[in-house]
């Protein structure tokens, strides 16, 4: 028996370091390697990294930056969590007409370009606007954007968990007489936990490194360190003092990500229901009030914005019309734009490719880490974060001081999807792992116990598991990439317009039919990217079900 | 180069009769070309056959179809673009990168980032056939050659400030006036283009001793401080496409021509105008990258871009105006704006110096 133990685990070993080399190579390759070559070349120059840091910490208003980074992401996160919770567990618990449509079309704040989402909350959040407060150039500002751009990712990770949960517990439960709260804080919640603690760490993360919108809406003095970094970067040309923030970020960031790893140990043995996913009709009081919540809130944080950008594509001129749109199909569209057509279908080509790389890398990370808990499994599993944390203009230079040798692949296309990978893999490994855990330690043993080997056991139970857990990342990530996240703008590239750049091209124009060009052009960029996330969402792996 | 009055600058010659072939008809030509080569401390640059150029640029570069294809049709190079995000992150780019370039040309590096660029010595010595034709102002450097030139000026809306009863400002100092108190909204030089060079131009106006009292005033007279030039002309300016309420802007002196140009539907005047007062004018570059292998088809293609027919494709796809004196206008550039006729201007050695400290001072003074 000890033999046949010993035999077990060596296998288990040999399959989690065969599952870890990829992932490994990945990460090492383009996010360690370029990271460390631009910190070496930030620090060679007259300033080195002891008077970078010291310039840092004598700068006085960095301190408060510092500061106003952590809070505004810690409270970003809460409120995030707060408002997506209703949708989460309707999406969660409920089977409703327009339910793969609403978890669809709850990833498109995702891909907006900070331009024309802050064009629509100015507009909105004006003294002029429906709520009568002029909140504009206000935090207020920004932590509304905040939840604004993050609500999918709660109500994704912690729905499509949900979804997928063993009900027989809660079930019994009701049965032995706990009343609906009860089951749900004593049962339910605690299997929630891993997915809503997932949620988090990315919400704190993507706010903790927020650019965009901190620059947009939150008016002048007010920044986080990304942006201190991007300014000293690229306008001071201080590549020092940029690298030196960058380091602090990093070790916050790194910092953060620990804390959550520690947080996370005690939560092991949840379950996953092995055979599909069960959802109930709505029915009853209780339910009606869920959807009434969840709807309300979804359509005043989301619909309302982005509803009033489909209506200012469709003015024209004071009244409405389909000139935008006709516009930039027709031949004679104004010089600055190349066709829409092109631009989708490079745009979708992109995220393609990062759709592919981010879900295999993170797939196969999910499977190593959920292996057996290792200190490897557990430093993968904090250090796969960091790409969320690093700032853009890092990871861009990095890639251009790293990758002359032995291809010079710095100008080449695929770097674009790489860079875009890097921040989806988290969220592959995020909604992914959660549910992987959750596959009860006895179905394992069991097929151990009967004979499986470390292989089989992976083949038969964790593949099926993780590829519909898988899915959720996958929409996250094509969503990424459409949308280009920051990266893109740091790295050299070769010219092939994407729908954001075309957006950004009409936008640097002045004149009304640009403007509404763009908010067009913005539209379709939408669409497309809420109905191929609807087909990804579709996709049925084997006859496993929805997710 | 005494070789230059007897080339007609040639758009579309054929690849033989241009460039250093053409020059060595002319016996003069010989010395100048052998400073040249000195220069570089290279043989002499001879044609190298067909080529691929890799012209590095920023995200507002445009040209319209066909025009990088004549060039290609008439030498037999190919150019492929490399975009680089803004013209900052370019120039960064283009240092990390010196010892193994990534383009042989670079386009978009202005006068604000141009004395960084000098430093770093990321281009070599050339002067481009048709230099002649450029205007004698906009001038640097032996190693870069000026394309065009955009004015950041002050826009206004002419109805907004018509219904208030006020007349256009004719200089900075006017918008100091309580009567322009909370009508202004600027782009912060931390962060925006536009926003460096209007900053530039109120140092060049009130001098090292007097800016920041006049920001300070400004600051007191409630300026609006945006991120971006898309940010305060769209959301904040009431004028054109703007959204906001504040009637004036910092923009460019291409902006009303292209309300024109752009409107929806078409006006037949601008609805927006230039104050000619407290301009800066930007220019942008164009040089052959240090270490290019391929420095004569470079050249070629810098040469090209200095032409007439590259030149008067510029305005309505960058919206700045050409280097070349020779070059005609479109008829909305002519009609709906001016150029101002004194500009501020400084030399790219002393932006250099200055930039990094003004704009810390400039913080301190607006967050103060």
């Amino acid at each position: 028996m000890d033999r046949s133990h010993d035999r077990v685990m060596k296998a288990q070993r040999s399959t989690q370091r065969w599952l870890f080399a990829l992932p490994i190579a990945f990460l090492t390759t383009f996010f360690v390697y370029p990271i460390v070559r631009i910190m070496a070349v930030s620090f060679s120059g007259d300033a080195g990294i002891v008077d970078s840091f010291s310039t840092v910490i004598r700068t006085a208003s960095l301190r408060g930056t510092t500061w106003f980074t952590l809070w505004q992401a810690l409270a970003s996160t809460v409120l995030t969590l707060i408002f997506a919770f209703p949708a989460a567990a309707l999406v969660g618990r409920y089977q409703f007409r327009g339910r793969r449509l609403f978890m669809a079309s709850l990833t498109v704040p995702f891909v907006m370009p900070t331009v024309v989402v802050g064009a629509a909350f100015l507009a909105l959040l004006g003294p002029d606007g429906p709520l009568g407060v002029d909140l504009r150039r206000s935090v207020t500002a920004i932590l509304i954007a905040h939840v604004f751009f993050n609500y999918a990712v709660v109500v994704r990770t912690v729905g499509g968990n949900w979804a997928n949960l063993d009900r027989t517990t809660e079930e019994a439960a009701r049965v032995l007489g706990a009343g609906q709260w009860q089951a749900f804080r004593r049962i339910t919640l605690p299997q929630l936990m891993p997915s809503i603690r997932a949620a988090a760490s990315i919400v704190f993360l993507f706010t903790f490194t927020s650019f965009g919108v901190v620059l947009l809406l939150g008016g002048f003095g007010i920044n986080t360190i990304e942006v201190v970094i991007f300014r000293e970067a690229t306008v001071n040309l201080d590549l020092a003092v940029a690298g030196a923030l960058a380091l602090i970020q990093m070790v916050g960031v790194a910092g953060a990500v620990y804390a959550y790893g520690r947080s996370g140990r005690q939560a092991t043995e949840r379950s996953v229901s092995a055979s599909g996913v069960v959802l109930r009709p709505i029915r009853g009081f209780p339910a009606r009030f869920l959807q009434l919540a969840a709807l309300g809130i979804s359509a005043l944080l989301l619909a309302v914005p982005l509803g009033g950008l489909v209506v200012r594509s469709l003015t024209v001129g004071g009244g409405l019309g389909s000139a935008n749109f006709s516009s930039l199909f027709s031949p004679d569209r104004t010089a600055v734009v190349t066709a829409p057509w092109q631009a989708i279908f490079n745009s979708i080509q992109i995220a393609l490719g990062a759709t592919v790389i981010s879900v295999v890398i993170g797939t196969l990370l999910a499977l190593a880490i959920a292996q057996r808990p290792t200190r490897l499994s557990s430093t993968m599993d904090a250090l796969v974060m960091l790409p969320l944390g690093t700032s853009a203009v890092t990871v861009g230079f990095g890639f251009l001081v790293a990758f002359d040798w032995p291809i010079d692949l710095r100008t080449s296309p695929i770097l674009v999807p790489i860079a875009h990978a890097l921040i989806a893999v988290p969220f592959v490994v995020r909604t992914t792992l959660p549910v992987l855990r959750a596959v009860r330690a006895r179905l394992r043993e069991a097929a151990t116990v009967l004979g499986a080997s470390p292989r089989r056991v992976l083949a038969l139970i964790d593949l099926p598991i993780v590829s519909r857990a898988a899915l959720v990342g996958a929409g996250f990530a094509f969503a990424i990439s459409m949308g280009e996240f920051g990266a893109t703008a740091f790295l050299v590239r070769p010219d092939r317009p994407t729908l954001t750049t075309a957006i950004f091209r009409l936008l640097s124009k002045p004149g009304d039919a640009t403007f509404g060009q763009a908010i067009a052009m913005s539209v379709i960029l939408m669409v497309v990217t809420a109905s191929l996330v609807a087909a990804i969402d579709r996709f049925r792996v084997g006859n496993l079900g929805e997710f | 180069m005494p070789a230059k009055e007897v080339i007609s600058p040639p758009s579309r010659a054929p690849p033989l009769e241009t460039g250093v072939r053409m020059r060595l008809k002319v016996p003069l030509a010989m010395a100048g070309l052998a400073l040249v080569a000195a220069a570089c401390g290279s043989p002499a640059t001879t044609e190298e056959g067909p080529q691929t150029i890799r012209l590095l640029t920023h995200d507002s570069f445009a040209v319209s179809e066909g025009t990088l294809e004549a060039f290609e049709a008439s030498t037999g190079n190919t150019v492929e673009i490399i975009r680089a995000g803004d013209a900052g992150t370019m120039l960064n780019q283009a240092i990390l990168t010196k010892d193994n370039p990534i383009a042989d040309v670079i386009f978009g590096i202005d006068n604000t980032f141009l004395g960084r660029a000098l430093d770093e010595n990321i281009f070599q010595p050339y002067t481009a056939e048709g230099a002649d034709t450029l205007a004698d102002d906009l001038q640097a450097d032996e190693t870069v050659t000026p394309v065009d030139f955009g004015d950041v000026c002050l826009n206004y809306d002419k109805a907004a400030l018509g219904a208030l009863g006020l007349s256009p400002p004719e200089s900075l100092s006017d918008l100091t006036s309580p009567a322009y108190a909370g009508l202004l909204v600027v782009e912060d030089p931390g962060t925006s283009s536009p926003g460096l060079a209007f900053l530039l131009a109120t140092i060049d106006e009130f001098g090292e001793a007097g800016w920041e009292q006049y920001w300070a005033d400004l600051k007191a007279n409630d300026v609006l401080i945006s991120t971006d030039w898309e940010a305060a002309y769209y959301g904040e300016f009431s004028g054109g496409a703007g959204q906001g309420d504040r009637p004036i802007v910092v923009s460019y002196a291409s902006s009303p021509p292209a309300e024109v140009i752009f409107g929806d539907p078409r006006p037949l005047v601008a609805p927006t105008a230039v104050v000619e007062a407290g301009c800066f004018r930007q220019i942008e570059y164009a040089g052959i990258v240090t270490g290019t292998t391929i420095p004569y088809a470079a050249g070629q293609l810098i040469d090209f871009m200095v032409g007439i027919e590259f030149q008067e494709d510029i305005p309505l796809n960058m919206f700045v105006f050409p280097a070349n004196t020779n070059a005609s206008l479109p008829q909305e550039f002519v009609d709906f704006t001016t150029i101002p006729a004194a500009p501020a201007t400084m030399t790219a050695a002393a932006i250099d110096q200055g930039r990094d400290r003004w704009i810390r001072a400039w913080t301190e003074v607006m967050t103060g």
